[in-house]
């Protein structure tokens, strides 16, 4: 019976989606207020809905009812709770699920916060959110319903994939969606702008905390699962290039650009056809992943039994959402005149140069991750690309962009003096040339490239500091002149600097942890000792452990430094019967500034086992650097001028269709 | 969206990684301690290749990373090759040979990779032509004599200016 208020429920907000679609459109052209007004009951009543099919497939889960078709292929009874709410999403059509009910979650955050937004554009908002709502919920209904019953309903589920019974990977796609859908706000004021036909600052300071929002959530959802990968691959790695990480990275690179772009428009009034563009590809993004993922076309080596409708669907929607919306775009982007003039040397140089950087690192990883199935696709030959392709093509590109990224940051609006910058930045140049110093002291090897890289670490962080000291007055003023002024800087501006030194931590656990990684792999007899970088890591023995679902094999290792014990280290090789898989547990100890990461292999069959042993030198430091990144964000989404919501437009102007 | 990685290598040929594919019966993690080289210069090349190597029936991994039967196999070549006295670029060339370009995973530069390799430089050149482009017309437009204001647009103007600030 739940399963059946569930699937109702779907077919209710879809019909309600629907409702969102049409008539707000038809009323913000005809100036109707009560067709407007449908807008926002229509999206509280969606998300209502939605939510109601959402509870009911988790209380399917929850209780184990295996009459329903997916909790029965997806569930087990002996899993525990949190897995078993997880498994919801963990999924295709449970995640479709999540994915709407995210986007009518941000639906719901327009009717309810976005009192401030004028009429019209609230109401085209929303019914440009409800006609995305229509394409998912119809792909929903109609290509994976989730309520499906089986009868007879098996005695005991299939179980999930032991890989997603992990904590990191219960909470990596909620906050992946949140960022995917999130982007979904910025197209649909985008496409509203078009049809409304003028972007002003009020416009870019509405966009921008969606935009905020969507971006942070997706840095951490990508933060989540590159540490799980670390953690639960085995292989010390915590990014492969692989296509489905791709297609997660590219709506972030766009977003990143999305959100450095809006800034123009806010503060300049110009970047404007530019800004919309990228709101639209930045959605596109998110689209393009969730159709490269669903249709199966990544995995077709492997012949993954994927339903083609299901493909065809979203690559449809694919074709009417973004070909659609660039229609609109190249009818309506000419209309919109740019207002502030500036000198290329300036902040707005500055940030069309990161936009330019961006875009072009987007293109990289866009064609080296579909150009193997474009060439496949019209027989081309099969090519590989990998790992090798993107650090020989997108590491190029990010360099430029670290190094002007200080810069541009404190450059003046309009007419920048970029010798004058240089010279205040001279503390963070000092600090750059230091730490380089110090790399290749400590290295010895001279490995003079991750030196530099690390001095661009150094360079960024610096940089942020000085931006902070600058603006505060710090060593100019007195200190209580500095601590009111610091109270007074903008929320952005603070959010601004953690992001960018955040960028700086993050480069620096990339570099060190990828250039000075020491790896054992060897055989070891309980009692023998491996030694690496300062450690002592000694075997002492592996037996059989139970666990709530599964049975592992435990390996205890003891890790000391100088003859004293640091931690006993445990890594682990789970058996789940169930889903008759198994699963590799690293054991790692973190401490600051590296990680002692342990994986238990195989027995040799003569009482001893393969053991891997690495020490990964400030790998803590990339995901505290997205952790960092991800505060930057919330920092400057709570600045003032963003929670006020933008000043009151002026009465309309000449309106654009008559100026052009 | 990774989890469904997993779900279709779930779902996929379980030849490939346990890593990626958990239904493989537990088999052995990448790098082998007996496949190991007892001369750590040649091991050191061995890695440098086999990071350069797709492991052919994985999904887009090397077999420096990968599980699989064939890795291990072309791991093996690669360090009987270097043994044998091959240079990195003979050893590469020889894998290359019998699995075809395939098997790299940074593809070579070739007619059908023509789009791929250079296609983010002519993006980014694309970009800076456009920018320039667009900033120099933005530089005209405004510079453009702009039409003096009619009598009544001045006169409200000037009502505009004598009105109070709102605030």
């Amino acid at each position: 019976m739940i399963a059946e208020i569930g699937h109702y429920a779907v077919v209710l907000a879809f019909m309600l989606s629907i409702a969102q679609g049409i008539l707000p459109l038809i009323g913000a052209h005809r100036n109707d207020t009560a067709l407007m007004g449908v807008a926002a009951p229509a999206a509280c009543g969606q998300f209502m809905f939605v939510l109601i099919a959402f509870c009911a497939l988790t209380y399917a889960y929850v209780v184990s009812d295996f009459s329903v078709a997916l909790v029965a292929q997806t569930s087990h009874t002996l899993k525990p709770m949190l897995y078993k709410v997880s498994g919801v999403w963990g999924n295709h059509e449970g995640s479709m699920l999540l994915w709407i009910l995210i986007l009518a979650l941000f639906g719901l955050m327009v009717a309810r916060f976005g009192r401030n937004l004028p009429a019209g554009l609230r109401a085209r908002v929303l019914g440009i959110q409800g006609l995305i709502g229509i394409g998912f919920l119809a792909f929903l209904l109609f290509t994976s319903n989730p309520f499906l019953r089986l009868d007879p309903a098996p005695f005991e589920g299939q179980g999930l994939n032991p890989l997603l019974q992990d904590p990191g990977l219960a909470f990596h796609p909620p906050f992946l969606y949140l960022g995917y859908v999130g982007f979904s706000m910025a197209f649909s004021f985008a496409v509203a702008a078009l049809i409304e036909g003028r972007v002003d600052p009020a416009w870019a300071r509405w966009v921008r905390p969606w935009t905020l929002v969507a971006w942070t959530a997706l840095t951490i959802g990508i933060a989540l699962g590159s540490w799980w990968a670390y953690y639960e691959l085995g292989w010390g790695g915590w990014w492969f290039w692989d296509p489905v990480e791709n297609a997660s990275f590219l709506p972030w690179l766009v977003g990143t650009a999305l959100l450095h772009s809006a800034l123009v428009v806010e503060r300049r009034d110009t970047l404007k056809s530019w800004t919309i563009l990228l709101a639209i590809i930045a959605f596109g993004m998110s689209l393009l992943g969730t159709f490269l993922v669903r249709s199966g076309l990544l995995t077709s080596v492997h012949t993954f039994a994927t339903d083609p409708e299901r493909g065809v669907f979203i690559l449809g929607l694919l074709i009417v959402v973004i070909g659609g919306s660039l229609v609109l775009y190249a009818i309506r982007a000419p209309m919109l005149k740019g207002g502030g003039l500036f000198a290329p040397v300036s902040r707005e140089g500055a940030l069309v140069l990161n936009n330019l950087l961006l875009a072009t690192a987007t293109a990289v990883v866009f064609l080296g991750t579909l150009y193997p199935l474009a060439l496949d696709a019209i027989g081309g030959g099969k090519v590989s690309v990998g790992a090798p392709f993107f650090n020989a093509t997108f590491v190029p590109l990010m360099v430029p962009l670290l190094i002007a990224c200080p810069v541009g940051a404190m450059m003046a609006w309009k007419r920048g003096d970029l010798p004058g910058v240089v010279g205040r930045l001279k503390v963070a140049v000092g600090l750059a040339l230091l730490v380089v110093l110090a790399t290749v002291m400590i290295d010895g090897n001279t490995d003079i490239v991750a030196a530099l890289a690390m001095g661009v670490a150094a360079w960024l962080v610096g940089g942020a500091a000085v931006d902070l000291a600058e603006r505060t007055g710090l060593f100019r003023i007195s200190l209580s002149d500095t601590l009111r002024r610091a109270a007074n800087l903008p929320r952005s501006a603070w959010g601004t600097a953690i992001a960018h030194s955040a960028l700086g931590i993050m480069v620096a656990g990339i570099t060190a942890s990828s250039s000075w990684q020491t790896e054992r792999i060897q055989i070891v007899r309980p009692g023998d000792t491996v030694e690496l970088a300062g450690y002592e890591v000694t075997f002492k023995g592996a037996g059989n452990v139970p666990g709530p679902n599964y049975t592992a094999l435990r390996g205890t290792f003891e890790l000391t430094a100088n003859g004293r014990r640091v931690t006993m280290l445990y890594p682990e090789k789970r058996d789940y019967p169930a889903e008759k898989s198994s699963t590799t547990e690293a054991a790692i100890h973190t401490t600051p500034i590296a990680d002692v990461y342990v994986v238990l292999g195989d027995s040799d069959g003569k009482g001893g086992w393969a053991t891997r042993i690495y020490h990964n030198p400030l790998v803590p430091w990339i995901w505290a650097g997205a952790i960092f990144m991800a505060i930057g964000g919330m920092v400057s989404l709570s600045d003032r001028r963003l929670r006020v919501g933008a000043p009151k437009r002026a009465a309309r102007k000449t309106p654009v269709a008559e100026a052009a | 969206m990774r989890i469904f990685l997993f779900i279709a290598a779930l779902l996929a040929a379980p030849l490939c990684a346990p890593a990626l594919s958990p239904l493989a019966p537990s088999e052995a993690l990448a790098l082998q301690p007996d496949e190991i080289l007892k001369d750590p210069a040649l091991e050191a090349r061995a890695r440098e290749i086999s990071k350069e190597l797709r492991c052919l029936v994985c999904q887009n991994q090397s077999i420096d990373d990968s599980d699989a039967t064939l890795a291990r196999d072309l791991r093996i070549l690669v360090r009987d090759r270097l043994t044998a006295g091959d240079t990195d670029t003979e050893a590469v060339d020889f894998i290359v040979e019998r699995y075809g370009d395939f098997v790299l995973l940074r593809p070579p530069f070739k007619n059908s990779t023509l789009i791929l390799w250079i296609g983010p430089g002519v993006i980014f050149a694309i970009g800076i032509f456009g920018v320039t482009l667009w900033h120099r017309r933005r530089r005209v437009a405004v510079a453009a004599p702009v039409a003096p204001l009619s009598a009544d647009e001045r006169a409200r103007v000037d009502a505009m200016l004598a009105e109070k600030p709102d605030q």
